[in-house]
């Protein structure tokens, strides 16, 4: 397959690219939301208009009422997504949360996919247990209780984990904390008894939850796919949220890059427009480079996903790693070439760097990714 | 089965029954490289079967038309063809300048009898080319050439000097940058095509810091050229140049099927890696190398379609050649001393060390790093000042 759009996925970028422009621009949603203090991080109208056009279950099925659409369609959205820095919990929920719960029961996705296609409700994913991207590592229990189970332990650095009507969790039903298997995913609903949650603003404006279950009673229908035999659905679930994560940075790592450029023609100093210094046309033709392989990298990557290769899983790291460090140059450069106005809350590249750090650390940073390249090349 | 499947079966067969084993190793060094031209010494029967079953085929350029030595392979249908050769790591049958930059020159602009002719002998192995491009005073600044061609009327007379001209010892023709016209600096350049052996010609290699000579400088004394043996039109030899220059950036990037920038890490460790900053930094590479095999086959996919910036392969140039650089470093850390050695067995001649110094030139041959970024500044970025 020729690593460029198809003619669909081409008319879809043109849609959504001029529909985030008009709707999910910085002004109207990340500015307004942050300057509101809005606890939910992201606007609810936008949401439903995102359900209006299909996207919120672009990847649930068509028995299901969605799109039955794959990671480049979902990427394009995505990368809009992060070019305007919008606010949405399009990637938790429509990304893996979708891809979780289609592996769930008929009963399950009845329960959840409606309230999601119909923009009404919201899904976060609930894995790490720490500062840093561990999901070899479970330790949270869920024990057998009844007919259903009794989940307890902390989970981290949960996106939209205070707004999310249910929380995607993966937890331990057997095992010891590092082994592979013995790990069970579970749609817990938010108002299960025992949850709390402590929330925090994020850096980049985003809510996310440090989440606490405390012998939370679920009903056996809550299990996600088979019980102890989950780990390669949570890998399905992350990989939709890893390649996610990185065409979200290549958008981020492009808008910035375009404002910086935009900048560098009208700037004067030294009675020159300062794009006319070698020193600045050099940094700025590199992060172009850079950028550019970021997103062949991604391309590619969505591509062996959807064809289900089993190269993909190799091609998501390098994506996810490539992404993070060409968006981060992206950014750092761009703050650099504003000079001091980059530092100003007035001017948006500050609020580029502020998305390309939380999306970084998101379902694993370049560090993560690059030793798992390693790993999976068998050294 | 779609044709494009049955396509692929079919290069299959024919490359089961027709490459053989020693073909399907990877080039150790230069001596593995087939180079055709008059006086090429073949390494071994492999090599030379192997080009000839290529040539009978039109294999040695599968995307040209038929008439000229090629197979007239459609891109897709080329890809296969790439995928299939690289799935069981065989050689090109031929490496040449002609493939590479004349070849896609003359496609554009050579005339029909210059296509036939010319085209057929590249397809075939039999000329070896040259580029004589680079003065001693012209180098990034190339349209500053001062090699002088004077009007005759039925040939021109050659008079100057050429600089880093590679292989001009083992060339058999050079295509040349020459001034026709003094008063007009960028259209005052013409394309003119020459054999090595008309009076007047002489080279003299230069030695490198690798210990290899394989460019020289060479010498026009009077130089006698027909006027059928200009590429495009007269004075105007800039374009067909810098048609040519990008055809040389796409080559020198390695975008071209070149397999020099694959992954290292796994291939390092075999033999243990007990540094783990070293294997950090691998894998770093790998992530780089990796990305950048994605944007290699993503510009071919592109660029055959026309989706591509023509600027492109300025990018690739550049990103490409300080990848191969960094990946020579590290295989350098990787070995020790061991990489250090200059002519022993075990290095096969130091072919670590001399190929580390190679990839040194990969940023300056082509145009350097430094041009590559000023043309993707002001004509890609469309940054001002240009
Ligand atoms: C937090 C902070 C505190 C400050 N405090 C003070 C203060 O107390 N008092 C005060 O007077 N000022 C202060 N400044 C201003 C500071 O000195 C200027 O921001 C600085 O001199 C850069 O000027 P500029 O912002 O106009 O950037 P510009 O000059 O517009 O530069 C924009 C970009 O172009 C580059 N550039 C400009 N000219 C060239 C060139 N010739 N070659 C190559 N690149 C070039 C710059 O390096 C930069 O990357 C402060 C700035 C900040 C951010
Ligand atoms: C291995 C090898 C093979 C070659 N083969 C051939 C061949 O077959 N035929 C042929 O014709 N030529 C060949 N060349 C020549 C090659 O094209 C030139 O070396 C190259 O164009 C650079 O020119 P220069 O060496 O004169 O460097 P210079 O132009 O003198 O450059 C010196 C330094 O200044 C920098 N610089 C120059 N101008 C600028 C600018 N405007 N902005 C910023 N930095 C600048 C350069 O980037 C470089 O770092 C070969 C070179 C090598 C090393």
């Amino acid at each position: 397959m020729p690593l460029y759009h198809t003619d669909d996925q081409a008319m879809l970028a043109d849609t959504v690219t001029g529909f985030m422009a008009d709707e999910g621009g910085i002004k109207q949603q990340l500015r307004h939301f942050r300057d509101i203090n809005c606890q939910d991080g992201f606007g609810h109208g936008l949401w439903k208009q995102f359900a209006e056009m299909g996207l919120t279950g672009m990847l649930a099925s068509e028995a299901d009422g969605g799109l039955a659409m794959g990671h480049v369609e979902a990427g394009i959205v995505l990368k809009e997504i992060g070019r305007n820095l919008t606010p949405s919990p399009f990637l938790t929920t429509s990304v893996m949360g979708v891809t979780a719960l289609s592996d769930g029961s008929d009963d399950l996705r009845g329960r959840w996919l409606p309230g999601v296609l119909a923009g009404d409700s919201v899904l976060a994913v609930a894995v790490d247990e720490g500062p840093k991207h561990r999901p070899e590592r479970i330790a949270a229990r869920a024990e057998k209780a009844g007919n259903g189970f009794r989940l307890s332990g902390n989970k981290a650095f949960v996106v939209q984990g205070a707004s999310a009507d249910a929380i995607i969790v993966a937890a331990r039903t057997s095992g010891s904390d590092s082994d592979v298997d013995g790990i069970t995913l579970f749609a817990v609903p938010k108002d299960a008894a025992g949850i709390s949650h402590e929330n925090l603003r994020l850096v980049d404006s985003a809510m996310a939850s440090n989440i606490r279950f405390d012998n939370v009673e679920l009903d056996g229908d809550c299990v996600i796919g088979d019980v102890d035999g989950g780990r390669a659905l949570l890998n399905k679930v992350l990989n939709a949220g890893r390649i996610g994560a990185a065409a979200e940075l290549t958008g981020v790592g492009q808008g910035s890059f375009d404002v910086t450029t935009a900048y560098l023609k009208t700037r004067k100093q030294f009675g020159k427009l300062i794009g006319e210094f070698q020193a600045l046309q050099h940094r700025a033709a590199h992060c172009y480079s850079e950028l550019e392989i970021a997103a062949a990298a991604v391309i590619k990557a969505q591509q062996l996903l959807d064809g289900g290769s089993e190269k993909a899983e190799l091609m998501v790291s390098v994506a996810k790693a490539k992404a993070a460090l060409a968006c981060n140059l992206s950014v750092r450069e761009g703050v650099q070439m504003h000079g001091g106005v980059g530092m100003t809350d007035e001017y948006d590249i500050g609020l580029y760097m502020k998305r390309d750090r939380s999306l970084a650390e998101f379902m694993g940073d370049q560090y993560y990714h690059a030793e798992r390249v390693a790993q999976l090349s068998g050294y | 089965m779609s044709d494009l499947e049955s396509f692929r079966q079919e290069i299959r067969t024919w490359l089961e029954a027709n490459c053989p084993a020693e073909m399907r190793e990877p080039v150790r060094d230069e001596g593995d490289v087939c180079w055709g031209g008059r006086n090429f010494q073949f390494k071994n029967a492999a090599q030379k079967a192997w080009l000839e079953a290529c040539v009978a085929k039109g294999y040695t350029v599968p995307d040209w038309p038929r008439a000229y030595g090629g197979a007239g392979m459609s891109p897709a249908e080329a890809k296969v063809w790439r995928e299939e050769c690289a799935r069981i790591g065989a050689r090109p049958p031929l490496s040449s300048f002609g493939i590479w930059m004349l070849g896609p020159a003359l496609l554009k602009f050579g005339t029909e009898e210059q296509k036939v002719h010319y085209l057929g002998e590249i397809a075939r192995g039999e000329i070896r080319w040259c580029q004589g491009y680079s003065e001693p005073g012209s180098g990034s600044d190339l349209v500053s050439l001062q090699t002088f061609g004077e009007d005759q009327g039925d040939h021109w007379v050659v008079n100057g000097q050429k600089i880093w001209t590679s292989y001009a010892d083992k060339a058999d023709w050079i295509f040349c940058l020459v001034r026709t016209d003094k008063a007009n600096k960028y259209q005052g350049i013409s394309f003119l095509l020459f054999d090595m052996t008309t009076p007047g010609v002489t080279t003299k290699p230069i030695k490198l810091i690798s210990g290899n000579s394989p460019f020289c400088e060479t010498f026009f004394d009077n130089v006698v050229v027909p006027k059928t043996q200009i590429v495009g039109d007269l004075n105007r030899g800039w374009d067909v140049a810098k048609y040519l220059l990008g055809h040389e950036r796409e080559m020198i990037s390695g975008a071209g099927g070149g397999d020099r920038l694959n992954a290292i890490g796994a291939i390092v460790a075999r033999n243990g890696l007990e540094d783990p900053i070293l294997r950090a930094e691998l894998a770093m590479f790998d992530v780089d190398a990796l990305a950048y095999g994605c944007m290699g086959e993503k510009f071919l996919d592109e660029a055959k379609v026309g989706k591509a910036h023509p600027a492109q392969p300025n990018m690739m140039k550049y990103a490409g050649t300080e990848l191969n650089k960094r990946r020579h470093e590290l295989l350098m850390s990787a070995g020790g001393a061991t990489a250090l050695e200059w002519d022993s067995e075990r290095t096969s001649g130091g072919t670590p060390a001399r190929s580390w110094l190679r990839t040194k030139a990969n940023s300056i041959e082509g145009g350097t790093s430094e041009v590559m970024l000023n043309v993707i500044a002001k004509r890609i970025l469309d940054l001002p000042g240009a």
